[in-house]
């Protein structure tokens, strides 16, 4: 069962991704701009070196941000990424102009404003550790100011450099939306190494990471540096939102972080294997959103890497093997149609029981010699017409029910045992909540009604040998005419 | 110096409407913010001033599509602003339901939950943005960084009041007049949700209001302010007012100052920051700078500010507690060291200060300190290095010893520690001790008149 949903799984989104693919040929021949359709196949195709160089860049990117993500997300800090990469805005800013006063024409370099980038960043998670440290201030308003104050800051410092006569070509604010697909080669190159350390960095730390998102308490008597484990990932994710501002764009960086790992909980409980599906998820995203991007130069880039993300999260959310919604509205249904065909198997026994006297119990294939309609059914249980059709065609289907000639429905003689069956683990939780639970005779039946589903064969097992000696084979019905209902004294004499 | 007097001499009626529409901007963000960071839901404010994007959007071509095909008789303003209104609102609320679901059908915590909605709605809202730039006049740039110094040259209708400052206050008054009315649910949904619940508020959906209005005043912040700078009015008057009282009323009312304090001190550095660019960082060119950044700049500032000086919290208040609590110690061990040495009989021999330094490891420099300030008391005298108790000085190193040998007592025989082991809790107690609890502890050990160690306790019961 598990095997076979897992390949569904995965057909199911490779399937999806052809279909968002193909959708984007078709927005892409459609959309504004069509000429695009020609850019979209070379994009495919991977005709341009530079095409190659992004996304390959861009892949790298979605897999250290699904790798360090995942850490995050199980230390509940995904949101520090948001912080970071707000926090990142005025670095980029005071780079350019510091290097612009000492060394004029040299602020573009990128390393440069990377770095900038990378100081303000963990300046400002440094801030928000400080501020929590503040009685009175949550964690949530912590990184609500730092965002909000350095991304100000941010906006002061490129009005300032828009303002200069050197500022309107810096392309500072490409850092804002990003801007992949016209990201230059030899800027990716630069990135890609980053991403690549990243990884390798997560790699090696691996199992003391693993340790601090589990149990930090433990990791800690044991001897490890948890506060610094805790400053490595920071470290990491400071570092997969600065390298990936150029490309989404600072604002949707945090995406890349949050949406492939939150993603990766539908695939697996395993921390590896999580921490793999993440990073392949992300460079899944980024490898769709840059194809995209490249057919319609005019969508921002940034946001279609991210709504890329968000599909592949929905995918997974949808069909993920580990509570995907459509496999658990399957296993909610289907233990629907069990139970309900099991309360109909009872309730055809209970319609015929008064052709046996008190303490007889008749062979399974004795009861198929009654017929019930519908109809019947619906005057005992409180079934809508629907609901009664589908369990008969369930049934039937199952093999536990036949239509007959007359226009009614029987019991096959395995239905007849199954029946049986039913009415035996039913009566057994009635009597069990009559005697020692010592409710009324009139309240045990919805009770039993919920309970005998979840019975498991030992529990039965149990209930036998607890109310043993005192019940026939088949107990009779609790609340039957008192001339029906033998007297029965539980083993304590509780009665 | 020159350049100084010309940005403050030049303070035109353009720059009191733009102080006056970010304050009114600001205001109208402090009164949800602080049930925002008062419910721990800073990030959701975060969360809504990106997600509302989409919705403004397709507010926005909803209502030009309605003007063009004539189903809106009248094509003001107004019902522009309204339709938005509506649509952030929507998206706002259906932001918050979007969390819940992906947090309870993925079992995703809810930070990240609400990491995945809200950067896939503000995505969606950037793509539609592109799509329809010649359709819907929303400039990215322009919504992300807000425009303070164009808005304002906006009119309101004919009078002279622009339209975002009329905007503002009005959302404000209403922001105002519905924390009024719903004051009571909102403090209790806010603090005790399991007690408004049983009290029959409806939690959840005072939850959804608060999303609501929220997201509408985000909206009127978008054009002035920018969506990014919105978190910063929602949240930093409300830390700021929090670091400051314990009322809920006063909080409001203070976030509503800081507010305040926050557009005229921003406005203010922005008039002066070309001054500072060209006369001490010596540019040659001084370009302006956004009035909404230095906003927040400034908010974050008063923060800070708030945080060093505050009253009841601030760091400052708190070192001087302890630094105080500090001097009181080294000057009752003086007392009690006077007191001791002169116990057994009146001697001759004084104290002296490197001795005592060594014994209670206080710092020279805080012993001759605290000998001063004995000595102005007139609880001392002093013969050069010769220190005696006066009267009034015995009387208060009474207080101190009788503390110290009460403690002793009660340790000894209450908790039955060993005799040797009571001098250091003791050291640290005498000073903590208050007059009723001195009453009470020696009522308690029946008026004992000696400690364990056999010294005599002085005092009310010994004289």
């Amino acid at each position: 069962m598990r095997g076979r949903r897992r390949i569904l799984s995965v057909v199911g989104t490779l399937a999806t991704v052809l279909l968002l693919m193909t959708g984007a040929t078709f927005a892409a021949e459609t959309g504004p701009g069509s000429v695009a359709n020609s850019d979209f196949w070379r994009a495919l195709t991977l005709r341009d070196y530079n095409t190659r160089v992004v996304l390959a860049g861009t892949c790298l990117l979605g897999l250290a941000g699904g790798v360090v993500g995942t850490f995050m997300l199980l230390r509940k800090r995904s949101l520090e990424a948001d912080v970071a990469s707000h926090a990142a805005f005025p670095g980029i800013g005071l780079a350019f102009l510091l290097t612009e006063a000492f060394r004029p024409g040299l602020g573009k370099s990128l390393p440069i404003l990377l770095a900038g980038a990378f100081a303000t960043a963990l300046l400002g998670i440094g801030c928000t550790h400080l501020l929590t440290r503040i009685r009175r201030i949550r964690e949530d308003a912590a990184l609500g100011m730092v965002l909000g104050v350095f991304f100000g800051a941010g906006v002061v410092l490129l009005t300032i450099i828009q303002g200069l006569p050197s500022g309107h070509q810096a392309g500072l604010s490409d850092f804002v939306f990003g801007k992949a697909a016209a990201l230059v080669a030899s800027d990716m190159q630069v990135l890609a190494g980053c991403a690549v350390v990243v990884v390798v960095l997560c790699g090696v730390s691996f199992k003391a990471l693993t340790l601090l998102c589990f149990d930090r308490e433990f990791a800690e008597v044991q001897g490890w540096p948890v506060r610094g484990l805790d400053w490595l990932l920071t470290l990491l994710i400071v570092s997969v939102t600065v390298i990936g501002m150029q490309s989404v764009g600072l604002l949707l960086v945090v995406a890349l972080t949050i949406i492939p790992s939150a993603a990766s909980r539908f695939w697996s409980d395993r921390l590896p294997v999580m921490v793999a599906v993440a990073g392949g998820l992300g460079a899944l995203s980024g490898l769709l959103g840059v194809l995209v991007s490249a057919a319609a130069p005019r969508l921002a880039a940034g946001a279609v890497i991210v709504l890329s993300a968000t599909a592949v999260f929905g995918v997974s959310l949808l069909l993920g093997p580990r509570g995907g919604a459509v496999w658990e509205w399957l296993r909610r249904r289907s233990v629907r149609v069990r139970v309900g065909l099991l309360d109909l198997l009872r309730t055809s026994y209970e319609l015929q029981e008064r052709r046996w006297s008190a303490g007889e119990v008749p062979r399974a294939a004795e009861l198929s010699d009654f017929s019930f309609t519908a109809d019947l059914l619906r005057q005992v249980r409180s079934w809508s017409p629907a609901r009664v059709a589908s369990l008969l065609h369930y049934g039937i289907l199952v093999g536990v029910i036949r239509p007959d000639s007359a226009g009614g429905y029987r019991l096959t003689e395995e239905g007849g045992r199954q029946a049986l069956e039913a009415v035996r683990q039913h009566r057994l939780w009635e009597l069990y909540l009559i005697h020692y639970a010592e409710l009324p005779p009139l309240h045990v039946d919805s009770s039993a009604d919920l309970t005998e589903h979840a019975l498991h064969p030992q529990q039965i097992e149990q209930l036998e040998r607890l109310l043993s000696g005192t019940i026939p084979p088949l107990p009779p019905n609790p609340h039957a005419p008192i001339d029906h209902a033998p007297a029965i004294v539980p083993p304590g004499g509780v009665a | 110096m020159n350049v100084l007097a010309v940005s403050l001499l030049t303070w035109t009626s353009l720059d009191t409407w733009i102080v006056v529409t970010a304050a009114l901007t600001a205001m109208s963000c402090a009164v949800p913010g602080c049930f925002l960071v008062l419910r721990r839901q800073s990030l959701m404010g975060d969360a809504l001033s990106h997600a509302v994007l989409p919705g403004i959007v397709l507010a926005y071509l909803a209502w030009n599509y309605g003007r063009h095909a004539g189903w809106l008789a009248t094509a003001d303003d107004g019902t522009r602003q309204l339709v938005l209104f509506f649509g952030a609102a929507v998206t706002g609320v259906l932001c918050a339901l979007l969390t819940e679901a992906v947090r309870d059908i993925g079992r995703v915590e809810a930070g990240a939950a609400l990491g995945v909605v809200f950067t896939s709605l503000f995505a969606l809202g950037l793509l539609l943005v592109r799509l329809f730039a010649d359709q819907a006049h929303v400039d990215p740039g322009c919504v992300l960084y807000g425009n303070l110094e164009m808005v304002v040259a906006v009119p309101f209708g004919t009078t002279g009041i622009p339209l975002a400052a009329a905007t503002a206050g009005a959302v404000c008054l209403i922001n105002l007049l519905l924390t009024a009315v719903f004051f009571k649910e909102l403090q209790l949904s806010s603090f005790d949700p399991a007690l408004a619940t049983s009290l029959e508020i409806p939690a959840r959906l005072m939850n959804y209001g608060l999303m609501a209005v929220t997201s509408a005043t985000v909206v009127t912040a978008f054009e002035t302010v920018g969506s990014v700078l919105v978190l910063s009015m929602l949240v930093v008057p409300a830390a700021t007012a929090l670091l400051l009282t314990d009322r809920l009323r006063t909080v409001l009312g203070l976030s509503l100052v800081a507010a305040t304090a926050a557009a005229l001190l921003g406005h203010s550095l922005a008039r002066l920051l070309p001054w500072f660019e060209s006369a001490v960082l010596g540019m040659p060119h001084a370009p302006d700078a956004s009035t909404s950044g230095l906003m927040a700049v400034a908010g974050g500032l008063l923060f800070v500010l708030a945080w060093v000086l505050g009253p009841r919290y601030g760091v400052l208040r708190a070192r001087r507690d302890r630094l105080r609590l500090r001097r009181r110690i080294i000057r009752e061990d003086l007392l009690g060291r006077l007191y001791r040495q002169e116990e057994p009989r009146p001697t001759t021999i004084g104290l002296t200060i490197p001795e005592f330094a060594s014994d209670t490891q206080h710092s020279p420099a805080a012993i001759r300190a605290a000998l001063d300030h004995l000595i102005r008391e007139g609880l001392i005298t002093a013969r050069g290095e010769d220190y005696r108790l006066t009267d009034s000085g015995r009387h208060a190193a009474v207080e101190v010893v009788r503390s110290h040998r009460l403690w002793e007592s009660y340790l000894s025989q209450e908790i039955q520690v060993g005799p040797q082991h009571v001098h250091a809790s003791a050291e640290e107690v005498e000073h903590l001790l208050d007059e009723r609890l001195k009453a009470e502890l020696a009522a308690q050990l029946a008026h004992p008149v000696e400690d364990p160690h056999g010294k005599a306790i002085p005092g009310r019961s010994g004289e």
